[in-house]
């Protein structure tokens, strides 16, 4: 098991080492400077802000410094918001964006997952159907439309929830939260009966309902642990999705989260908020790809037999 | 050359009854079908827009403003006075294209990329399938919007971008194909004949490889449209004077309370492109019976 996960923190290494560089020259050759856009500054304004912006060093010791800065956790100054540095907007806007993507995820889970399995227990009948024909509407909703259409039922025509916030009025959160994780309840919900049909066709369900165990007890102490491996390797690349979409979600409802800023910060050109966004989120979904491929392995006996012996 | 001739004729002829067999399953399939004809009918639309749109792009009624659907506009009309219905077939031709030009591009790396890490084998191999699993795991969607700060909102970025994202998962099928197809005979004939890498790889290895390369392709349609339509959304994709769904659904949104059928149609209209395409993709994949071709 070990040497699976450190195998998997090595492959992380370079893919985080490309983001960074990738990252860093593309805003780096992006035409026009931080400065140019606003009034007119004097020369030596100008070169006044570059040297503390370092932009006056040549571009590999620029690079250099930035990973150096980086290595202590450092990602520099906003350029839009003076005085300010990246970490300060992150460490305001993360916590929210986190939390919105938690309640998402436990959305997608609680609601795919029980789809996926009761539409896997009599597959090709209703029970089977009526589940699966909601996922793909899932699916091919996108949150951008289903926020609005959700904001327009429930917190206009119904007015049952509030239409944007969050934290401010009790149930502001529960429409974002939805928004979010719909897309993903509707992969999860298709993965999850998937996962169990396989393992239900197994010899050993067949030995568990042969001994005349009742049906809760098969499904939940015998088949869900193999069903829903797949649907643990999926959170990995949910995540990230989870974060694009968090983009989408705080910008309709009007969430101060990170999501927000970065598309903001991408309005703006505000060139090293993006370049710390950019690395501070691939970062994480790197690492959460890691926790998630570790974990489905974890819950795969063969894999945990092919390397746990080392 | 003769011996070339004939190694083609025997191909062409199993080729026919495995395709006609494939639409044969794929007739049955109703949601498949329904799926197809929607398509079809989008991209005729799409096509004929110009002289079959009700009004002219730009044609606007200041004084008729925001107007719910009526004889004269069918779909309503935006609160400059612009048929929503005429809106809608210019943006469906924007966003069906760049899912097709996209996806072409898509199609055309990862098709050449995996064919030849397949074909080559050994360490070069084992480099281009590196390269493309740590491509894989950069989180692209945030790259994206990356992108359109470094180069500006073009929407030749946005082809190539979009395109440059999705050939991944392309190489990867190619790959595998090709790899389990070098060991065949009929490609060792191929080779001992003295038949040059590229000619065997376009003439013999592309077009066994199409059924799984085809229901990836028509899967991989409907997320790049989505893509397009989340960009332009936030305001990063298709810029004004032109349109596409997602601009559309995006101004929707901005005035859905009081004109929500600015909101619903352009909305109907991306969903049901993308219930199509799904249903199409999983459609030909039951009907060509390709495995695992969806992740």
């Amino acid at each position: 098991m070990w040497r699976f996960i450190s195998l998997r923190l090595l492959q992380a290494i370079p893919v985080i080492l490309v983001v960074i560089t990738v990252t860093f020259f593309l805003v780096r050759i992006a035409p026009g400077g931080p400065f140019d856009s606003e009034k007119p500054v004097t020369r030596e304004v100008k070169a006044a802000l570059e040297a503390q912006y370092k932009l006056d060093l040549p571009l590999f010791q620029q690079y250099t410094s930035y990973l150096g800065d980086l290595a202590h956790g450092n990602l520099g100054p906003s350029f839009k918001y003076p005085g300010r540095s990246v970490n300060e907007l992150i460490a305001a806007g993360f916590p929210v964006t986190a939390e919105l993507g938690l309640y998402a995820l436990l959305v997608a889970l609680c609601i795919g997952g029980l789809a996926g399995v009761i539409a896997a227990l009599k597959p090709n009948t209703a029970q089977d159907y009526i589940p699966m024909s909601l996922a793909m509407i899932g699916i091919c909703m996108p949150s951008f439309l289903l926020g609005p259409l959700l904001v327009l039922v429930f917190g206009i025509y119904l007015d049952w929830l509030p239409v944007s916030g969050w934290g401010d009025i009790p149930g502001d959160k529960i429409l974002p939260s939805i928004t979010l994780g719909a897309g993903y309840a509707a992969y999860i919900a298709r993965l999850g009966r998937a996962g169990m049909l396989e393992v239900l066709s197994q010899d050993y369900i067949r030995t568990a309902r042969a001994k005349g165990l009742p049906q809760w007890q098969v499904v939940l102490k015998h088949s869900l642990r193999g069903g829903l491996i797949p649907v643990v390797a999926f959170l990995g690349p949910a995540f990230a999705g989870l974060i694009a979409g968090s983009f989408v979600v705080e910008t309709i409802f009007q969430i101060p989260g990170l999501g927000r800023f970065y598309v903001q910060a991408a309005f703006n050109r505000d060139y090293t908020m993006i370049l710390g966004t950019t690395v501070f989120l691939s970062v994480l979904i790197v690492l959460f790809n890691l926790l998630s491929d570790v974990l489905a392995a974890w819950m795969n006996p063969r894999l945990r037999a092919q390397f746990g012996s080392h | 050359m003769t011996t070339q001739t004939i190694n083609d004729i025997d191909q062409a002829e199993q080729g026919t009854s495995l395709w006609k067999d494939a639409w044969r399953r794929l007739r049955k399939n109703h949601l498949a079908v329904f799926g197809l004809i929607l398509l079809v009918l989008f991209i005729v639309i799409a096509l004929l827009t110009p002289w079959i749109a009700p009004y002219s792009y730009q044609a606007q009624d200041l004084e008729l403003g925001a107007s719910p659907p009526s004889a004269a506009h069918w779909l309503g009309t935006d609160i400059f006075g612009r048929d929503l219905l005429t809106q809608i077939m210019y943006g469906g031709r924007i966003s069906l294209a760049v899912g097709f030009v996209a996806t072409a591009v898509a199609l055309l790396i990862g098709v050449t990329w995996g064919a030849i890490a397949g074909y080559v084998g050994g360490r070069a191999d084992a480099v281009m399938m590196r390269l493309v699993d740590i491509l894989y795991a950069l989180p692209f969607m945030i790259f994206i919007v990356l992108l359109t700060v470094v180069f500006g909102r073009n929407m030749l970025l946005l082809f190539l971008a979009i395109g440059a994202v999705e050939w991944l998962t392309m190489a990867r099928i190619m790959r595998g194909q090709v790899q389990s197809l070098r060991q065949q005979e009929f490609v060792e004939a191929a080779i001992s004949l003295g038949l040059s890498p590229t000619t065997l790889i376009r003439r013999h290895l592309v077009p066994n490889a199409l059924g799984p390369i085809i229901v990836y392709t028509t899967l991989t349609i409907p997320n790049v449209m989505l893509l397009e339509a989340f960009l332009s959304f936030l305001g990063l994709g298709i810029q004004p004077p032109q349109t596409s769904w997602g601009l559309l659904i995006s101004y929707g949104a901005e005035s859905m309370e009081e004109f929500p059928w600015l909101l619903i149609f352009p909305g109907l209209a991306l969903t049901l492109t993308l219930f199509s395409l799904n249903f199409l993709g999983d459609g030909l994949r039951d009907a060509l019976d390709v495995r695992g071709a969806k992740d």
